[in-house]
């Protein structure tokens, strides 16, 4: 069949919502610098989405690295290299399971959060309102959130590497009774503040602009009805998680060929 | 019905104005004149695309064609900062309220002040306290949004809508589901406001018997066009068989009471066999 009208209409109303969705973005990250003039509305978001999800990462950054330390030193002891324990889990830690568990864990508690806020903000017509008081609410709602968030994520990153290797000492050295000074001495010499921590670190950054722009783009486009605002909060965890995995395999091509 | 008055320009001008969603035309070549310091309602079936025309006018909509003046300025063809320019003369009342639910009431009324002037602590406390004094919610002011009735909040979003002095109001469906007290403050306040500021006032409404009691000029719409226009009075004295119909309320006439479907026989025969 020859393409019809609709398939014409439809496929421009689709190259038109990802011409906007780009612009969208665009927008949101050039008023990044301008929403820290006014401190405290980020400071605000950076405590709603990045302090209540403190407990959450600890708790998960906890038994990750009791986990971890577990299955290693069963593991290396067979090979008698349970002295390379604390290197293994602190950079496992610092590189991957840091940033990216962060940042999963990150969009299905704040991220969702951010897009059902901003979606029922849309659904109540509190947006319209604001653009009607001629306040912009890009400017206003979205990108305070926007900085907040992005600021967020690689302070959850690093906490949760940091309980991950106080869980990892607990077990290797109070349970298993290792040599605290091999389980410091030899992280400390062979983890590489710039390989490791920076890497790190700039992979959180990335996860956190990738997550926090999906969430804020799924809540602003969000349907003004009970189901667009479920949909938009569905759709900004499964993006995001996938989003986080993809960018980590690129940035971990890019960063660690080699290392 | 007699042509829109030449004599003053009006506060609000629409011309040939089209604007469809997807296939179906919400809006067939309407024109619309709304003039200044009196009410105007804009009345019609529910469906008819009223709210739509409030954005249309307000920017937020872009029409297909034709031409929206208000205060002579197209604004259509505003850029960003001049239609922010225009909006801060104009008020909106959203039908909901659309309060901030993360502010109380004192916050909210003090939005638009905060976010566009530099008015010292004290006078925007002054300022607020004022026009909550005016829509009887001064004690109300540290409740939040969820804490107020429907009627209340209305009443708080007007405060808020007056707290930047605009020179235009706009009222979505005030009326609506408000209990006969809250009503009655409504209506009270939107007469007040409009003779003792001079308010270019528009509300979109289906009530029939409130409007005509404070519209100067009301404007019945249906199915995409003006159907009439005038003084309430002129309207009751219209011959035409829709403006009886939904000036009288009755549920069936030139508007059917049944939305068009398959024969009615034929689908309950066809479904059993």
């Amino acid at each position: 069949m020859a393409l019809s009208k609709a398939h014409i209409r439809r496929s421009r109303t689709g190259l038109a919502a990802f011409g906007a969705a780009w612009l969208f973005f665009g927008r949101v990250v050039a008023l990044f610098p301008r929403s820290l003039l006014r401190p405290l509305l980020v400071v605000e978001q950076v405590y709603s989405l990045g302090s209540r999800t403190v407990p959450l990462v600890g708790f998960a950054g906890l038994f990750v690295g009791l986990v971890m330390a577990l299955q290693l030193y069963g593991v290396l002891g067979r090979f008698g290299a349970t002295a390379t324990l604390g290197p293994i889990v602190a950079i496992t830690l610092l590189r991957e399971l840091g940033p990216v568990i962060s940042a999963l864990l990150y969009s299905g508690r704040a991220g969702t959060a951010l897009a059902s806020e901003i979606g029922l903000m849309r659904a109540t017509e509190q947006l319209s309102a604001m653009e009607m008081m001629a306040v912009d609410p890009v400017r206003r709602i979205v990108a305070p959130r926007f900085a907040g968030g992005v600021i967020a994520v690689p302070i959850l990153a690093s906490i949760f590497s940091l309980i991950g290797m106080l869980g990892a000492w607990l077990v290797a050295v109070r349970m298993m009774g290792m040599y605290p000074g091999v389980f410091w001495g030899q992280m400390h010499q062979s983890v590489s503040f710039w390989d490791d921590f920076v890497n790190g670190i700039i992979k959180s950054v990335v996860f956190g602009l990738a997550v926090n722009l999906i969430a804020v783009y799924e809540g602003f486009t969000a349907l003004s009805t009970a189901d667009g605002v479920a949909r938009a909060t569905t759709r900004t965890v499964v993006i995001s998680s996938l989003a986080v995995l993809a960018l980590d395999f690129l940035l971990t091509a890019f960063m660690f060929q080699g290392t | 019905m007699k042509e829109p008055s030449s004599e003053q320009e009006p506060a609000i001008r629409i011309r040939d104005l089209v604007f469809e969603r997807g296939d179906r035309a919400v809006f067939e070549h309407v024109d619309i004149d709304i003039a200044r310091d009196r009410i105007t309602a804009i009345m019609g079936p529910s469906g008819t695309g009223k709210t739509t025309l409030l954005r249309l006018i307000t920017g937020q909509l872009n029409p297909n064609s034709g031409d929206i003046r208000v205060d002579g300025l197209p604004v259509q063809s505003l850029r960003g900062n001049e239609l922010y320019a225009l909006r801060m003369r104009m008020g909106m009342l959203f039908q909901n309220g659309a309060l901030l639910t993360d502010l109380n009431v004192f916050e909210n009324v003090a939005f638009p002040l905060r976010e566009h002037t530099d008015l010292s602590e004290p006078l925007i406390r002054t300022l607020v306290l004022m026009k909550l004094q005016a829509v009887g919610l001064r004690g109300a002011a540290e409740l939040m949004p969820a804490e107020l009735s429907g009627g209340m909040a209305r009443r708080v979003a007007l405060a808020r809508a007056m707290v930047m002095d605009p020179e235009f109001i706009f009222y979505d469906e005030p009326f609506t589901g408000l209990d006969p007290i809250s009503l009655g403050a409504i209506v009270r306040l939107i007469r007040r406001l409009n003779r003792t500021l001079g308010l270019t006032t528009v509300i979109v409404s289906h009530d029939v018997d409130i409007v005509e009691h404070i519209a100067d000029v009301t404007y019945l719409i249906s199915e995409g066009k003006v159907v009439a226009h005038g003084t309430p009075d002129e309207l009751k004295e219209n011959r035409s068989k829709w403006v009886q119909q939904f000036m009288s309320g009755l549920a069936d006439g030139p508007v059917p009471f049944h939305y068009p479907g398959s024969d009615y026989r034929n689908q309950l025969l066809g479904e059993s066999g």
